[in-house]
């Protein structure tokens, strides 16, 4: 049994599915795949693994068009051409003119690291079947200088995907993969604990209730995520808002206090006003 | 037992390939966890299972197989009668483990040490050699080393908690075939995406650079491209009132998901059949109207078709002149369907209807066959059939 366990660090709860599916992954050195509802903390689990196992934390965010060689490596052949015409000295080694990549950081460092590769999906289609040699062997080539690049230690790859396009199953049969699961209840209490740990008992579960019954509402087109509620008990907080004013009895009587932070789409607001109308006409 | 477990899931729809499967018994192996079945449900799940909407699959194959088996370390403690016990044990044992028990005090002293036992343990213990638990050397839990040692479960009941976790298929409404919302939408109009070169010139253009430098006698001569963007170009057909009304808000997704995707997307409605006339705005759809002929000229042949309906009407509708609804139509339904179809060769229909009612709706018969089969349900399987056919 390795000697390295993840469970959650002093500022972020993961439950066990998700601490077994990590833990694996760090025993076979393999990458893992997470996905979720955005504000799930999906890009927070890789920097509180590096926290807790208190490793180095490298980050790769990948963009619509970012390409699978740029982790690697580029070779700024623009630069080299500018030097020669300037006749400059360095021109002559073509290694000045090569910029090395995050995953060339992570394979050179001399404790394991932890790499992040951040929202996968967004980059073209062939982007991780490009990065199946590497993130299965932990090597690459480089052609402009003729040298294999090999990992000092495996590292600890963490992928975040927001499922905007389908991975290849020969990318995915090389990672574990774990699925955030919207927090319940309890893991809410939890989660809101760590963040704010003097928080009134009274005020978070009258929060927790307006927060659940929000994000029932039927129709909502987005509804509000941890990352949001979070938000929201922050500004409850600073505002100082009155227990009473969250405790109004019926949540579908009025909007709650702030909601801004909570509802992110005017339409999502109207919905809600009509329900709230809506409700009060049948009580009269 | 794994393996028939490996089958299994096979069996059930999941696409687990063998590396996956000895990942897997590679962790096992290791020790990864310890003997748990919540444990050993969570790590099988991140290694064979990559698609949070097959999870609801997993849940039920893992369900099915494992049952018999969670149960045998389930018993609940308080209720073992002693004979029972003893009889499990004995089956097991060789003369001479049995002559290690007599020395211990024979099968009496033993039934006492396990309640005493029970009764001392409070917490959930693994390993070790005396109390119970799992993968230990005490004659009483499970998975022991002790030679068929009693099989009891853990105080607590871990594992009675664990097989609700999949017992509960939480992940039920992740599961591919339900109607879908918004994002799952994006997710499959993004397979129609193409990409091309269009608009102003932005992006170095390495080849055409080192090109034009190499003839410009080694001086740097930069040259520019245009970014990619995506060129798909769509037309999108939807049937709105009457029968629609049930079907709006998935058609409303579909909208607002084929939206934001598509950059050229042009959109207009329609009363169960196409008709010489279209609308934009359902508010104005008698007064103001185009003329589908005119759509048919003003868009090319390199749009691609998608109408939406649930193609329920009187089949008078699509075959014979006049036998619109709303008004007196001078061609059939039928003949415009033939000719939008000759227009534009990439063409499909999505029906929010659901499959299993088709065959017993003439209507979406004659349009699936007007549509030569490419008629599709409106579910994310049947978007991406759907968007697969228009590539």
């Amino acid at each position: 049994m390795s000697d390295l366990r993840f469970s959650g660090t002093d500022r972020y709860v993961a439950t066990e599915d998700l601490t077994t599916a990590v833990n694996a992954a760090v025993t076979l050195g393999r990458p893992i795949l997470i996905k979720g509802e955005p504000g799930t903390g999906k890009t927070q689990l890789a920097e509180e693994i590096a926290r807790g196992l208190k490793r180095p934390l490298l980050q790769w965010h990948v963009k619509s068009t970012t390409k699978a060689q740029q982790g690697l490596y580029e070779y700024d052949a623009v630069a080299r051409l500018r030097d020669s015409q300037l006749g400059d000295e360095r021109v002559h080694d073509i290694a000045n003119y090569i910029v090395k990549g995050p995953m060339w950081e992570a394979f050179e460092q001399d404790t394991q690291p932890v790499l992040l590769i951040d929202e996968i999906d967004k980059a073209d289609i062939e982007f991780p079947n490009d990065l199946l040699r590497e993130l299965d062997r932990m090597e690459f080539y480089v052609y402009e200088t003729h040298q294999t690049i090999v990992a000092k230690h495996r590292p600890i790859i963490v992928i975040t995907s927001n499922n905007e396009k389908e991975l290849p199953d020969a990318f995915l049969r090389r990672c574990f993969f774990h699925y955030i699961r919207f927090p319940d209840k309890e893991t809410m209490i939890d989660i809101v604990d760590v963040h704010y740990p003097g928080l009134k008992k009274e005020l978070l579960s009258e929060a927790l209730n307006a927060f659940y019954e929000l994000r029932e509402t039927p129709g909502l087109k987005k509804k509000p995520s941890t990352s949001e509620l979070l938000d929201w008990l922050k500004l409850l907080l600073a505002e100082d808002i009155p227990l009473e004013a969250l405790a109004s009895g019926d949540r579908r009587k009025a909007l709650p206090p702030m909601h801004g932070a909570l509802l992110k789409n005017e339409q999502d607001v109207h919905l809600f006003e009509r329900l709230i109308f809506l409700h009060q006409r049948n009580n009269r | 037992m794994l393996t028939g477990f490996f089958f299994e899931l096979r069996a059930g729809g999941l696409k687990v390939s063998i590396t996956e499967f000895l990942t897997l018994l590679e962790l096992l192996k290791q020790r990864e966890i310890s003997f748990d079945v919540e444990q050993f449900y969570y790590l099988s799940r991140a290694c064979l299972v990559k698609d949070e909407s097959l999870y609801d699959r997993f849940d039920r194959v893992f369900s099915a197989h494992f049952k018999g088996i969670e149960d045998l370390f389930t018993p609940d403690n308080a209720e073992i009668p002693d004979e029972w016990l003893r009889k499990q044990i004995e089956l097991g044992l060789s003369e001479e483990e049995k002559a290690q028990i007599e020395a211990m005090g024979g099968w009496e002293k033993l039934m006492e040490t396990l309640k005493q036992r029970l009764q001392e343990q409070t917490e959930r213990h693994q390993g070790g050699s005396k109390w119970i638990g799992t993968g230990g050397t005490s004659p009483f839990g499970a998975y022991g080393y002790n030679p068929e040692g009693i099989r009891i479960g853990q105080e607590g009941s871990r594992q009675r908690r664990a097989v609700k976790v999949w017992d509960k298929r939480e992940f039920k409404n992740l599961d591919d075939s339900l109607e879908l919302g918004t994002r799952n939408m994006k997710v499959a109009l993004r397979r129609l995406r193409r990409f091309a070169r269009q608009g102003a010139a932005e992006e170095l253009d390495l080849p055409d650079t080192i090109d034009s430098t190499a003839k410009n006698a080694g001086f740097l001569d930069l040259k520019m491209v245009p970014e990619r963007h995506n060129a798909t170009k769509v037309l999108l057909f939807l049937d709105v009132g009457g029968s629609m009304d049930d079907h709006v808000r998935v058609c409303e997704e579909l909208f607002s998901a084929a939206s934001s995707e598509f950059k050229h997307l042009e959109y207009f409605y329609f009363h169960n059949c196409v008709y010489e006339g279209l609308w934009k705005d359902n508010r104005r759809r008698h007064g103001v109207r185009t003329p589908t002929m005119d759509v048919l000229h003003k868009y090319p042949a390199d749009y691609k078709l998608i109408l939406v309906g649930d193609a329920t009407m009187s089949p008078y509708e699509i075959q014979h002149p006049g036998g619109s609804v709303e008004h007196w139509n001078e061609e059939s339904g039928a003949t415009w369907m033939k000719r939008l179809l000759n227009n534009y060769p990439k063409a499909i229909w999505l029906n929010p209807e659901p499959m299993q009612r088709w065959p017993y709706t003439p209507s979406i018969q004659m349009l699936a066959q007007l549509m030569e089969d490419r008629m599709y349900p409106l579910t994310v399987a049947g978007l991406e059939q759907g968007m697969r056919k228009l590539l």
